[in-house]
């Protein structure tokens, strides 16, 4: 195949002209499909199953992940500014918009780590049952003096039921895979300061490329999962 | 300077461990890989053995019930993930660029990361032997059996997240693969004349890819029940066990055609070769490969038929599993179209392909006889299905296995195996294989149900059981016959040359072994079966290279990825990673960091050291 | 030419655009959800079909999917649509038993 590349190790000619790495990570992306879409199918076979609560509409919040959602989908538009600005060989922008969706993305990861926490703590306004079929457990004093509601724990873990078990694993795995995401923009925007970023602009920015299509990747799950765990789970139930 | 090193190095070279642990020569990998899954094989033929052993009288005492359940489940995850799935990785490498005409894989150093971690997979998965408690619930291992406190041992953890770690090798090795097979195609080698071998190598991977989420979220679901006490297959919280055998079997579906497919392979390509004929159909044969892969995922509840799922569910996969004949039985033909009216050589490669035909056959048959449900509901668990099984996977997979090692030793070491040592080697292996399992039938259909460490007297099963035992150990005889003859061979073979065969494809025109660089000169593809067209064609004018042609070339001008420490590094983090994850989370995390450092460095390090010339 | 045949990619101002177009259905969403439960019935469609669209939107201008080579669509497709497959599949089989 006629070549006139100067790089040294050229012999990179492919049958079909597509870059082996960007070719892997669209593969390695239909793979994440099914991995996915295995823990999604997992959460609605088990959705409403659960024996106890609290269930999703007892502690999503869909203000608080609305604004999440919204922070994650932001970050794609960064991503893919930084990506344009460094395959016309804009090393100053590019390094402003990767820095700017790492930091949206780690805002993401707060907001998760937020949530996560606020669903352990939750608490919840119970009706206080008639004095005699009241548990042991139920704090005395909570239902004392006639009151007839009365607060408790209603936490949610990991642990609680299917709902958190399935909650968590889902979210958990896609928080992970943000996490990943944040650490690969971070190290392209360190590595961008090595011998002034030609190394990510030689190749017509296909470094940036690769974590662009995998950060885009992450935020369509999230999409998926906002719409089917948030806004039907809790119109559902 | 890049030394030329076969794939089994020279004592004159100067190679050493070191060469192999830095290796990213696919032919080099592929060894590794054939090395490995033989040893594994072996271990999992012994495992056999002493299970047969106990199951030759009734009432046998040689082992305890606890022992035998370990046994059959690490024979079952031993053969299919440590031997048969590794031993078609094998042939993947040694043969796939060869064949298309490309100098190593598409990512050398990834196809070294997928040998290292499937390798410390192994060692997680058999730690159990080490520290007294393997898995023990069968392969499939059924939740809730799976769960912690049901099963305490750290056997299933083994089993957790050894799979897992297996898991990654496949995905990181299939991806290589179907990258290397769509994009490293020699100039000419249109997907339409790809060798069969190439196109079911693709849909194996794809199969691979698609097919290993599946499991592993599975897994995943169930360490977080067994470690962090979640509930995903916990009753008592309203979980369903059930869906712990549907991602099983979502995966384990595929996954049987991930063993199969590359056989279907090694067979398209030893008889067209040994019958001098071209592949009958060949069109026919590739799509019903596709076809099969694509199948491969509307069955898989077939294997739940005694589940209860209902009679449409019943129904609807007993049709599309009966649909699978179809394609299947389209390939047998064509095999055997292309037999007939050939001149036929009956060396020992086609010896083992045409045994897989009839062994096939066989299995394929009592396969239909299951895909009908209300038959199945007496076949369930019986040693109908280990009939059926094993006729399919050793009479298939690994009678294929053992074709495509006498086919292309030569290739690889320069040495053929001895064909006198391997006609005994073939029909010991038949003799045996037959003895051993066809009795099974006959067992399963009077009612003796599998997994059960022994049975009582005067059931009327100590005949046949004695029988199958036999068999079993001639048949582990005759693989020792095997080791002998390849060990023998690789010193003492008589030297092949380039071409002993009178091959087809592109691997022959070279030199056996291969120079590193494959091709001296990327050759130019003008029709299917490419070598072929080169020395006997109808004048394309395309002149094979000489032998000798390659000898001043060595090298010259061609860069081929330099060796790596980083591959295994990095793989090594996931191992220790692995292990912390069954015993200490802090561990996890050093392995975490150790796999972390070597990507970095890894990206950083270029494919081919700069100065290498 | 060499690495990888770059199609002529959108410019940013279409990135803003859809930008633009994703937060505003995300504002929809929101709203939508807390609208009348009387209209509980039509969310979950509602939903469903904006969901949809902003995947589709990532994945055709962000992704360049819509400008690129034919075959990542194949990968991405086939995987999304073998997930979708799993999934059905699954609920209904799910639901035959419940």
């Amino acid at each position: 195949m006629e070549h006139t590349e100067a790089a040294p190790h050229a012999e990179h000619a492919t049958t079909t002209g597509i870059d082996h790495r960007k070719m892997l990570i669209w593969a390695f992306l239909g793979s994440e499909c099914m991995f996915f879409g295995s823990l999604i199918a997992t959460y609605l076979v088990y959705y409403g199953q659960s024996i106890s609560g609290p269930g999703p509409a007892d502690v999503l919040d869909i203000n608080t992940t609305t604004v999440s959602t919204f922070v994650l989908l932001m970050s794609s538009l960064m991503m893919v500014l930084s990506y344009s600005a460094i395959s016309k060989g804009d090393v100053k922008r590019f390094r402003v918009w990767i820095l700017c969706t790492a930091i949206l993305g780690s805002t993401f990861l707060g907001f998760q780590f937020f949530e996560f926490t606020e669903f352990a703590h939750h608490h919840q306004e119970f009706e206080c049952p008639p004095a005699l079929d009241r548990p042991a457990q139920y704090p005395d004093t909570a239902c004392m003096d006639g009151a007839t509601h009365y607060e408790a724990n209603y936490g949610l873990t990991p642990r609680t039921n299917l709902f958190g078990s399935t909650f968590f694993t889902l979210t958990g795995f896609h928080g992970a895979h943000v996490t990943v995401g944040v650490i690969w923009l971070l190290s392209l925007f360190g590595y961008s300061f090595r011998r002034r970023g030609e190394d990510l602009i030689r190749d017509g920015g296909l470094n940036v490329d690769l974590a662009a299509l995998y950060w885009h990747f992450v935020d369509i799950v999230w999409i998926v999962i906002f719409t089917v765990v948030y806004l039907i789970g809790v119109t559902v139930a | 300077m890049a030394t030329i090193a076969g794939v089994f190095s020279r004592p004159t070279r100067p190679t050493g461990i070191w060469a192999w642990i830095s290796t990213v020569d696919h032919k080099k990998i592929g060894a590794l890989y054939g090395v490995t899954a033989f040893v594994f094989f072996l271990v999992g033929g012994l495992e056999a053995l002493i299970m047969r052993l106990q199951l030759a009288r009734a009432e046998h005492g040689i082992v305890s019930a606890e022992v035998f359940s370990q046994l059959f489940t690490m024979h079952a995850l031993t053969m299919i993930f440590l031997a048969i799935m590794p031993l078609s990785a094998a042939f993947f490498n040694l043969v796939v660029p060869l064949m298309i005409g490309a100098r190593d894989v598409a990512f050398p150093r990834l196809n070294a990361f997928s040998y290292w971690v499937f390798l410390l997979g192994a060692f997680i998965l058999q730690t159990g032997w080490i520290v007294g408690s393997s898995p023990n619930t069968g392969w499939f291992a059924y939740a809730p059996l799976t769960a912690e406190s049901f099963n305490p041992s750290k056997g299933m953890d083994f089993y957790v997240v050894g799979l897992g770690v297996l898991g990654v090798s496949s995905v990181a090795a299939a991806l290589n693969f179907i990258i290397t097979i769509i994009n490293m195609r020699a100039p000419g080698m249109t997907l339409m004349r790809l060798p069969v071998f190439i196109w079911m190598t693709l849909v194996t991977s794809f199969l691979l890819v698609t097919a290993m989420p599946v499991i592993t979220v599975g897994l995943i679901e169930l360490y977080m029940d067994r470690t962090f006490g979640m509930n995903f297959f916990n009753v008592d919280a309203g979980a369903d066990v059930i869906l712990w055998q549907h991602l099983f079997w979502v995966f384990g579906h595929p996954e049987v055609y991930i063993l199969i497919l590359p056989a279907m392979g090694i067979i398209s390509e030893v008889l067209p070769t040994f019958s001098r004929k071209p592949l009958y159909g060949y069109p026919v044969v590739v799509l019903s490969g596709i076809t099969i892969g694509f199948m491969g995922w509307a069955v898989w509840s077939h294997h739940m038929f005694t589940v209860g799922l209902g009679p449409i569910a019943n129904s609807v996969f007993a049709i599309t599993t009966m649909f699978i004949a179809v394609p299947t039985g389209i390939k047998i033909f064509n095999w055997i179209g292309t037999l007939w009216g050939g001149s036929v050589d009956l060396k020992t490669a086609p010896l083992f392909a045409i045994g897989f035909i009839f062994l096939f056959i066989v299995g394929g048959l009592s396969g239909v006889m299951h895909a009908i449900s209300p038959s199945d509901a007496q076949q369930q668990d019986t040693y109908f299905i280990v009939a059926h099984i094993h006729y399919v996977l050793f009479g298939g997979s690994i009678m294929a296995v053992f074709a495509g090692i006498y086919y292309w030793f030569p290739k690889a070491t320069g040495r053929l195996l001895s064909e006198r040592v391997g006609k005994w080697h073939f029909w010991l292996t038949m003799l045996g294989m037959n003895l051993a399992f066809y009795p099974m039938h006959f067992l399963g259909l009077d009612g003796m149900v599998r997994r059960n460490y022994t049975y009582p007297e005067g059931m009327g099963w100590d005949f046949w059981n004695m029988v199958s035992t036999i068999g079993a150990f001639i048949l582990g005889f005759a693989t020792l016959i095997f080791v002998h003859n390849f060990f023998r061979s690789l010193r003492k073979g008589e030297i092949s040359g380039d071409d002993p065969w009178d091959g087809r494809t592109l691997e022959w025109s070279i030199p056996s072994p291969p120079p590193e660089y494959n091709f001296a000169v990327i050759p130019t593809v003008h029709g299917r079966d490419a070598f072929w067209e080169q020395k006997h064609g109808s004048g394309h004018g395309v002149h094979a290279p000489a032998g000798g042609a390659y000898d001043h070339d060595e090298g010259h001008g061609i860069h081929m990825p330099s060796p790596s420490i980083l591959p295994l590094i990095t793989s090594l983090g996931l191992g220790i990673a692995g292990y912390g994850l069954v015993y200490s989370f802090p561990v996890a995390i050093l392995g975490a960091a150790i796999t972390m450092f070597g990507t970095y460095a890894w990206s950083m390090e270029p494919a081919t050291a700069p100065d290498e010339h | 030419m060499e690495h990888g045949r770059h199609p002529a990619h959108p410019t940013p101002m279409t990135y803003l655009k859809v930008a633009a177009i994703l937060a505003i259905v995300t504002f929809i969403e929101w709203a939508i959800f807390f609208a009348p439960e009387s209209m509980d019935s039509i969310k979950l469609t509602v939903f469903s079909v904006l969901s949809v669209m902003k995947f589709a939107l990532v994945v055709m201008f962000y992704m360049h999917l819509k400008f690129d080579e034919r075959l990542f669509s194949m990968f991405f497709v086939g995987g999304l649509t073998l997930a979708s497959g799993v999934i059905i599949a699954l609920l209904v089989l799910f639901q035959a038993l419940l």
